[in-house]
């Protein structure tokens, strides 16, 4: 996350790509002016900022399709872009590149309610979908917290998860099929209106492939029956380990719930002045626990993990009397992130993955990293799929803290590795995390992955650089893979 | 083991046999050897060009193109290799019998929620997630690859490459993992697999209605639409078959809504189990059976023959002796696709043909995988 240089623009070949791209498309849809391209500098992954040589805002497929064939004709390199929400710098510009935004493509094309899906153009911003199904009392499942501005497209690309993926899934669980063009402009049919497709599951590589494989232009999602109900309780507990053993004992009894969350005592802390969501703030862990469904399935549930969560040990609990109540608890949770970012000059969000049953020795591991390195962490937590956000608290103008903080961040994911899990949950790999990459793949599964993007985009153009570092960089970078075998000394303790 | 088979008993609410046999459990010495001697296969038959044929259970070898190629087999490769249901993940090696996995996960209240078919006791892991079919849950829970969450596979040079996790969340990479369900072992050997296992439903019921087909499509459709715990649904014969699954009290009030003839527990379980393994009655008929993926919504097909439908609407098994063109073209129309699954002549190829860029990046794809071209070549199409 340390800022890197910025590459100055080449002006002539600037001039040389801006020219051929307003060969077809209007003045305002090819920006190359410094005040012009600036805005598009950076995602929502701000430490690092680059201005693209050139901006592109088509309108439509056929747009897209001349820019794809035009930049691969000349060899430029392409950004595609929704609405830079990205926390892992996947949108990041290139020097030498056109930022492709799609955010103009914003048109929802077809609600089919009997088939229970919508066509929508890659710029459709991922709650608009909801908006509009809403009508048929139909939804679209996959709920990032930024959902009210980051697009289908992004979703795609990072495969976007949300607080109620443990029971609805992902964004590669919730789409049919994506029209999507190939670097040489090729329309691709990927998927079908029915529930698989002939061949390899291209549907399943595209997603989460972080621009590199093809350009998205159409995405036909699923939609779901809203729940008839739903019903949110809070726990608390004076421990964290007892939390996490709570969770383990919730999905042992057979139930899993519609979102189930964690918070540690800092982010409850930061949280309930900014909401006053009702939180108790001397808890050292809470969790958020929601059922939906039935009105009888809801009540069934309810019930059930109420004793669970007694069993477990809980301090205090409370459910939901009605809907506002509710979204109040939620309120909370989903305002972590800013509620954070007002206690502290800047943060810096972590998106590791575990096996559930390492939360209490990976929070207690975080604790130490904050003697360590000297710095405050919250803890957000999807503690039914084990995806954990440390919020790492710092000030960016002081380059000791922020080197610090990088510090602290690439320890937390290389314990993520150790016990198991990975370094990405669903913020993606981007330019963040590429050097953890190199912990967490062997050198020859790497060069695979990079075969899988060579079948697509022989000549590296679309979002060179991201998501998978080169075997140079790794040897810079000087970590080496950490095998998280079952087999390797199974009977020594670890502590 | 294959004792189970046809003699197994009944467990639960499912009527699949149990089957009691346990993988041996085998040093991990060995274990790392019989990796080092599949590779070495791969690697021999890499260098001189020569086809394998990967096989696990054998027991869909009806499935896809023409077998070719020097059996490997993978059945040697076996055994749980970490199972916690708190963490809702099973990691098991690839020649584990499936029956052993179902056995294991049913002790403990769960099941792999996608039903795969078993088509015979000696079915393996491997094999269910390199054919990637899913049964009767399908349209409700999810198909194979929505529950692969991560492979360890032997590539085209023998290379041991792991993708995914053991996690539930995980974006480092390209997803390999979900690629490798359905691609017929011909990017790599599948050594293990995690899999996302869910908790049994507490409760279910099975209810029969007696309508036309046109009628049964838009039932399925209009049912999918609302909140109701529809786990399956199967229409063949002017029957339409409903599985309700979930809390007790959901299954009774959506039972009552559905209204039809409620069946026990035992009916249903062999009724599925005949839909889930094709041996209910309407599967005898002698004619090729074509299995068409259809939008849902797609009305009576206008084709030849005798059909089942699955997945409220979105699965269409046809008996017929149609042309494979026209079957092809209805399919496609529907905006789906149509594989000959078992019988008929499949000179004219098993699987809808794809247009050239897709087909150009399948065949970059096999070759970035297998560039010898040795693992199940032709099993998927003809070109690779």
């Amino acid at each position: 996350m340390t800022a890197v240089t910025e590459t100055p623009v080449n002006l002539m070949r600037q001039r040389g790509a801006a020219a051929a791209l307003r060969a077809f498309l209007p003045e305002s849809s090819v920006l190359f002016e410094r005040e012009d391209v600036k805005p598009y500098e950076c995602d929502g992954l701000s430490a690092y900022r680059q201005v693209p040589m050139v901006v592109a805002l088509p309108e439509n497929e056929g747009e897209v399709q001349r820019i794809l064939k035009t930049c691969f004709t000349l060899r430029v390199p392409v950004v595609a872009r929704g609405a830079g929400t990205g926390l892992s710098g996947g949108a990041l510009p290139l020097g030498n590149g056109v930022l492709l935004s799609l955010a103009r493509m914003m048109r929802i094309l077809e609600i089919d309610p009997r088939a229970r899906t919508a066509r929508v153009q890659p710029g459709v911003r991922n709650l608009a979908i909801s908006e509009a199904a809403a009508p048929y009392g139909l939804y679209y499942a996959p709920d990032p917290s930024s959902q009210i501005a980051c697009t289908i497209g992004g979703n795609v690309a990072e495969n976007s998860g949300g607080v109620h993926c443990l029971k609805y899934g992902l964004t590669v669980h919730n789409i049919v099929k994506l029209r999507a063009l190939s670097i040489e402009g090729e329309v691709m049919e990927i998927g079908s209106d029915g529930l698989d497709a002939a061949g390899y599951d291209l549907l399943a590589l595209m997603t989460g492939s972080e621009g590199m494989l093809a350009v998205v232009t159409e995405v036909t999602v699923k939609l779901l029956p809203r729940p008839s109900r739903a019903q949110c309780m809070l726990a608390a507990f004076d421990d964290v380990t007892k939390a996490g053993q709570a969770v383990a004992n919730i999905i042992a009894a057979g139930i899993i719930p519609a979102g189930l969350e964690m918070m540690d005592k800092p982010a409850t802390r930061a949280v309930e002045p900014f909401v006053n969501a009702g939180y108790p703030l001397d808890a050292e862990a809470l969790l958020i626990c929601e059922a939906d469904g039935t009105d009888e399935e809801v009540e069934e549930e309810m019930r059930r993990m109420q004793e669970v969560m007694r069993a477990s040990g809980a301090t205090e609990m409370r459910v939901s009397r009605d809907e506002a109540e509710r979204l109040r608890f939620w309120a909370g949770r989903k305002a972590a992130f800013p509620a954070v970012g007002r206690i502290t000059p800047d943060y810096y969000c972590m998106d590791g993955t575990i096996p559930r049953r390492h939360v209490g020795e990976v929070l207690r591991g975080i604790a130490g990293m904050e003697k360590k390195y000297r710095l405050r962490c919250a803890n957000v937590f999807h503690a039914g799929d084990g995806n954990l956000h440390p919020l790492i608290m710092y000030d960016a103008n002081d380059s000791d803290q922020l080197q610090r903080t990088e510090a602290f961040g690439a320890e937390i994911l290389e314990l993520c590795i150790q016990v198991g899990g990975t370094i990405t949950g669903e913020h993606g790999v981007g330019v963040e995390k590429i050097n953890q990459m190199c912990v967490q793949f062997t050198a020859e599964e790497l060069e695979a992955l990079h075969r899988v993007k060579h079948a697509f985009d022989e000549h590296a153009l679309l979002n060179p650089g991201k998501a998978v570092p080169t075997l140079a960089r790794c040897a810079e970078f000087g970590r080496m893979h950490v095998h998280v075998g079952q087999e390797k000394f199974p009977d020594l303790p670890r502590f | 083991m294959g004792e189970g088979w046809d003699g197994g008993v009944n467990c639960g609410e499912t009527s699949w046999p149990c089957i009691t046999s346990v993988s041996p459990v085998i040093p991990v010495a060995e274990m790392s050897q019989i990796i080092d001697q599949l590779a070495a296969s791969i690697r021999e038959a890499a260098a001189r060009g020569t086809p394998l044929r990967i096989v696990g259970g054998g027991t869909k070898d009806f499935y896809g193109g023409a077998l070719r190629g020097e059996t490997l087999a993978t059945s040697a490769y076996r055994g749980i290799v970490e199972y916690d249901p708190t963490e809702l993940v099973i990691t098991a090696r690839a020649g584990t019998p499936l029956a052993e996995i179902e056995g294991a996960l049913r002790e403990k209240r769960q099941m792999l929620a996608f039903e795969p078919p078993h088509f015979g006791a000696t079915t393996t892991l491997g094999g269910c997630v390199a054919a990637g079919l899913s049964g009767p849950r399908r349209a409700c829970a999810g198909a194979v690859r929505d529950f692969v969450l991560g492979v360890r596979m032997l590539d085209g040079n023998g290379r041991d490459l792991h993708f995914g996790g053991r996690v539930m969340k995980n974006v480092a990479g390209y997803d390999v993992s979900r690629l490798m369900a359905g691609s017929l072992g011909t990017l790599g050997l599948i050594l293990e697999a995690s899999l996302k296992v869910l908790p049994l439903p507490p409760a279910e019921a099975t209810l029969h209605l007696k309508c036309a087909e046109a009628e049964a499509l838009a039932l399925m459709n209009e049912w999918a639409g609302k909140p109701l715990p529809i786990t399956a649904t199967a229409f063949r014969n002017d029957d339409l078959g409903v599985r309700l699954s979930g809390a007790g009290a959901a299954v009774e009030a959506a039972a009552k809504r559905i209204g039809g003839t409620r069946v026990d527990t035992m009916l249903a379980g062999s009724f599925w189990n005949g839909i889930r393994e094709q041996t209910d009655a309407w599967f005898s008929d002698a004619r090729p059976l074509w299995r068409l993926s259809v939008k849902s919504t797609t009305p009576p097909l206008d084709l030849p023959g005798s059909q089942l439908i699955e997945w409220g609407g979105a699965l269409r098994w046809l008996k017929t002796d149609a042309e494979a063109r026209t079957i092809r073209e209805t399919a496609a129309r529907a905006r789906g696709h149509a594989t000959l699954f078992r019988g008929g002549d499949k000179a004219a190829g098993v699987f809808q043909p794809l247009s050239t860029p897709l087909m150009k990046i399948h065949q970059r794809l096999k070759q970035s995988f297998d560039p010898a071209g040795i693992l199940n070549p032709g099993r998927m199409y003809p070109e690779f």
